[in-house]
């Protein structure tokens, strides 16, 4: 009898756990609706920290990674790194990440922009915005636990859900391969 | 007794199929109305016979003794079923053939189209491009807003960007889905000039609701007139307010969803902003477009419709109302 109560009770957590992976926060409030702002990466300043910590909601909710693949969409993140696989900019979707993997290293990476190309989003997207797109970033390669990632889109996709995604363990974090100077 | 059924409210408006503004509405009217009259009549003589039946055998206070058949009875029984079925079949022919004709005579003015628009059903707002193949120049594009001249056959060339969407403005024609991937006609002429409302007619997602269009039924000098205007890149802005409005529009995340031509703001995720201020509403029908609506819906368009792709812009009241007054100068 023990045993099914504590059955229950196990049950019923996992359904409130299940809550927060579906809940939309629409009106994030004032302070995640600012423009993201940091100081722009470029050759005379060496950019700043990343945040502390991200906000919990963008860790949680499988609407935010759906609502960051439409985003990385129509902001045109498309436009260097293809559907992750990386063209004009590097590959999204393989365990090599040259500026951290966590969501808050990815979160400065977008808003101060990074060497050889990346430009700063800062002062041009919401911060709950750029919070959203990186967790989408983090899902590609499979990083998001399970009951984050969404098993569907908000949207018609012909590729694989973020849920389904094989998961890559990236471990030690992986330098940048430098070629020497070409002739 | 149409003219009974006009003065009731919701029987004539911008947005009823009972008040047609064009040659099919006109139809698919006839069509119902014809129907409409058929069945309540058959309805009502059904339960007439009914009532009048129940009364008389509640009069005589006795329950009939079973399966005592008489001849004479059972022959008048006969006759009056096999005159009712006959009647049906006539009706249901006649309703059939009506409809037919209404599809024949809605579907043949699809040869005598002579003006084209794209539509786009987008979540949750109708983008609208009035195209030019040969000179891209002279390409159209707007919001929410159709422009058409009166008394042209249009056709309406519609698919979506996400998911399925429905177009329907009753006034001047039945529904037509718009289908990611796939494209859609729909041929229509407007006759009366005016303002007719449409409406998203299939679910489509949390503010299916709340996206609306017009289609503006204009005279032939009058749509020119509209069409070579929307042609014009957006207007130099003029007062200091507005000068400062445009650098808060540029500076902001106002450029990563919308257009304005003539500036540097050339994204296609939201609605293009080049005449924003010659539409009459904003937010797909969500609000009337002036400048307090405006003020509000660029503020926080999440609490006139939650779950819009528009967040929330928090900035300084006076970057706001700059911001506002540059919109009003995009005639």
């Amino acid at each position: 009898m023990r045993c099914f109560q504590g059955l229950g009770l196990a049950l019923l957590l996992l359904i409130f756990a299940g809550c927060k992976r579906e809940r939309r926060v629409f009106d994030p409030g004032t302070s995640g609706a600012t423009p993201a702002s940091a100081t722009v990466l470029n050759e005379v300043s060496a950019g700043q920290a990343p945040p502390q910590r991200a906000p919990l909601a963008y860790q949680q909710s499988a609407y935010t990674v759906a609502e960051g693949k439409r985003l990385y969409q129509a902001y045109n993140c498309i436009g260097c790194h293809a559907q992750g696989g990386g063209a004009i900019g590097p590959a999204l979707m393989d365990s090599v990440w040259i500026y951290g993997s966590s969501l808050e290293q990815i979160h400065s990476t977008i808003v101060q922009g990074r060497p050889n190309g990346m430009p700063s989003f800062a002062g041009k997207v919401p911060d709950y915005q750029v919070w959203e797109i990186a967790s989408y970033v983090r899902s590609m390669s499979g990083l998001l636990p399970s009951y984050v990632a969404p098993s569907r889109s908000d949207h018609m996709s012909a590729t694989v859900p973020e849920s389904a995604k094989e998961k890559e363990h990236p471990g030690q974090e992986n330098k940048q391969p430098v070629e020497g100077p070409k002739p | 007794m149409n003219a009974i059924l006009m003065a009731v409210p919701g029987f004539h408006g911008p947005q009823t199929p009972l008040d047609p503004a064009g040659p099919q509405a006109l139809q698919i009217e006839h069509t119902l109305f014809l129907i409409f009259w058929i069945t309540s009549i058959v309805t009502a003589i059904v339960f007439a016979v009914l009532a009048s039946g129940v009364l008389r055998q509640h009069a005589k206070g006795e329950m009939p003794p079973a399966f005592e058949v008489d001849p004479r009875t059972e022959r008048r029984a006969t006759w009056a079923v096999g005159t009712a079925i006959g009647i049906t079949v006539v009706l249901l022919f006649i309703m059939m053939i009506s409809s037919f004709i209404t599809s024949h005579r809605t579907a043949v003015l699809a040869k005598s189209a002579s003006l084209s628009i794209n539509v786009y059903g987008h979540e949750w707002w109708w983008e609208i491009e009035y195209p030019n193949e040969d000179q891209p120049n002279l390409i159209v594009r707007s919001a929410n807003e159709i422009h058409v001249p009166a008394g042209t056959v249009v056709d309406i060339h519609g698919t979506s960007r996400d998911v399925i969407h429905s177009f329907w403005a009753p006034n001047i024609h039945g529904k037509k889905d718009l289908l990611p991937g796939y494209w859609n006609d729909l041929t229509l002429e407007v006759d009366k000039p005016g303002t007719w409302r449409g409406q998203c007619a299939e679910f489509c997602g949390l503010q299916h609701a709340h996206m609306a269009f017009n289609i503006v039924a204009e005279s032939r000098e009058d749509f020119d007139r509209w069409y070579l205007g929307q042609l014009k890149p957006a207007a130099e802005p003029q007062s200091p307010q507005a000068m400062h409005g445009r650098e808060v529009f540029l500076s902001h995340p106002c450029v990563m969803c919308h257009t304005v031509r003539g500036t540097t703001a050339s994204a296609r995720v939201g609605p293009d902003l080049t005449h924003v201020a010659g539409r009459s509403t904003i937010g797909a029908g969500t609000l009337v477009n002036d400048r307090g609506n405006l003020k509000e819906w660029v503020a926080n368009a999440q609490t006139f419709k939650p779950g819009s792709r528009m967040p929330p812009n928090p900035m300084p009241a006076n970057d706001l109302s700059d911001l506002v007054a540059y919109l009003e100068t995009l005639q």
